[in-house]
């Protein structure tokens, strides 16, 4: 991936932050550079700031913990914030999944 | 013609309840924030139309909404809570060094006078000001790094700052509580603290009478007689004439004195309800049997209010943010429960009924006075 290129990109956010940002299901985002985690969550808070501190904190930006990033069928929750995402999330042909953990009641 | 609007926080959303001075009929609006943990709602008694709200997740975390017409359309506002320089360590439950962590709003208390400045207390405790409405928030540190922060010990539900009171004839003084540290007094608008917990009595602390570390459940203030207090403790229900200085044991002839909430009638500052619950092992109605107590001496001789509860098989709780009384001519007093059911009495606690009966298990009850 071109690191100056700019990147049209899918985010499947949870039910409650499409609702906290009044969007759908699936929002598109423009990522100047590389595509990571950061990167695109970076473009998110900008997008949408009420999202702030529900993806991950806002002091520490470590990830909240009952919260999960998923790209192409794998788990990038524990992978470095500035690794590289796959060249499809890159490419818009697979969004990355921002998800809820199932659990409680 | 005047009305109330009674502002409910629940574990799956917030509801707004209205109805003309009658409190007969009423109209439901909600869930607000639908599927998330609503703390507490309150609205400014400078300006009604604006209203705050502590939405909370273990999911999202903390999300803080304000409205601007009553609490029909709502805008997310600021969220951050950072503590004051380095916040160092409390004590945990097992009596270890824990190091503060912010975890969720638990109590807004929106100013006297200023309808943009608020007051969040938070857990782990600390206080917090916004003067723009909610938008920033700066501790008042003061509070936490008082000389006894790092002995306090969080409660079964978490080290929450749970009750904030202005006063509203001195705008320097100002009270908090938190579980389990006790109350604090400011005398300078928030700079400083002193804990003010003598007369406190927790047995099962090893030392019953310590300055620190009662497990104060909720405090309340007649706005005509600010200098005296009434507190409902973990066990206890106690009285205050001069500020919090010196408490005294008026739990009388409860049938228990463990309980969450309490609070003053809106015009007779000698009059006071609280919700008996069996015991910190049993957090029920001792016998099934849902009863508000009434106690028109400031305390000691309490009254039996029934009428309109459920007298059997009623197992709920009523938790510390969860009652509340209006304005009107005739007091009306509410209080909600983890069972879902908000009550309204229209009378001062004599007669009761359910505004509504399913709710999510019910956290808070504020109401506002309309004119």
């Amino acid at each position: 991936m071109s690191g100056d290129a700019v990147h049209r990109v899918r985010v499947v956010l949870p039910y409650h932050l499409r609702n906290l940002a009044r969007v759908g299901s699936e929002i598109e985002l423009e990522i100047a550079g590389a595509v990571t985690v950061r990167s695109i969550v970076d473009a998110v808070e900008a997008r949408y700031p009420m999202l702030l501190g529900t993806i991950r904190d806002q002091a520490t930006k470590q990830r909240r913990p009952f919260l999960r990033f998923f790209a192409c069928e794998e788990d990038w929750s524990h992978d470095s914030i500035d690794a590289e995402l796959p060249e499809a999330v890159a490419q818009g042909k697979e969004p990355l999944l921002i998800v809820g953990a199932i659990a409680g009641g | 013609m005047s009305g109330v609007r009674v502002l409910v926080g629940t574990k799956k959303g917030a509801f707004l309840l209205t109805s003309d001075g009658k409190r007969d009929k009423w109209d439901v609006s909600g869930p607000h924030f639908g599927g998330w943990e609503i703390y507490h709602v309150k609205g400014s008694p400078v300006n009604p139309d604006r209203i705050y709200a502590s939405q909370t997740s273990g999911w999202f975390g903390q999300v803080m909404q304000r409205s601007s017409d009553g609490g029909k359309t709502w805008e997310t506002v600021g969220n951050k809570y950072e503590y004051d320089g380095v916040p160092g360590t409390h004590q945990w439950y097992d009596g270890t060094a824990h190091p503060w962590e912010f975890k969720r709003v638990w109590h807004l208390e929106p100013s006297l006078t200023e309808a943009d400045t608020v007051y969040a207390g938070i857990e782990d405790a600390a206080l917090f000001r916004s003067t723009d409405g909610g938008t920033s928030w700066t501790e008042l540190s003061g509070l936490r790094k008082h000389d006894s922060g790092p002995h306090w010990q969080p409660g079964a539900g978490g080290m929450c700052l749970h009750t904030i009171l202005l006063d509203p004839k001195n705008k320097e003084r100002m009270y908090i509580a938190i579980s389990a540290a006790g109350a604090f007094r400011s005398d300078d608008a928030g700079q400083t603290w002193k804990p003010i917990n003598k007369g406190l009595v927790s047995d099962m602390m090893p030392n019953p009478t310590a300055e620190v570390g009662h497990c104060v459940h909720r405090i309340a203030m007649h706005p005509s007689k600010p200098e005296t207090l009434y507190m409902q403790k973990h066990w206890h229900v106690m009285r205050s004439d001069n500020a919090g200085d010196q408490w005294t044991k008026v739990s009388g002839n409860l049938p228990t004195d463990f309980g969450f909430c309490i609070d003053v009638h809106a015009h007779e500052p000698e009059t006071v309800y609280v919700v008996p619950i069996t015991s910190d092992s049993l957090h029920y109605p001792p016998d099934g049997a849902l009863r508000v107590y009434r106690s028109k001496t400031g305390g000691n001789e309490w009254e039996a209010l029934t009428k309109g509860l459920p007298q059997k098989d009623c197992y709920v709780d009523v938790l510390r943010d969860a009652m509340a009384v209006d304005r009107l001519d005739d007091c009306g007093i509410y209080f909600g429960t983890t069972g879902g059911q908000v009550y309204c009495s229209p009378d001062g606690g004599d007669t009761w009924k359910a505004i509504v009966h399913e709710l999510p298990p019910v956290l808070s009850v504020e109401v506002q006075t309309l004119q």
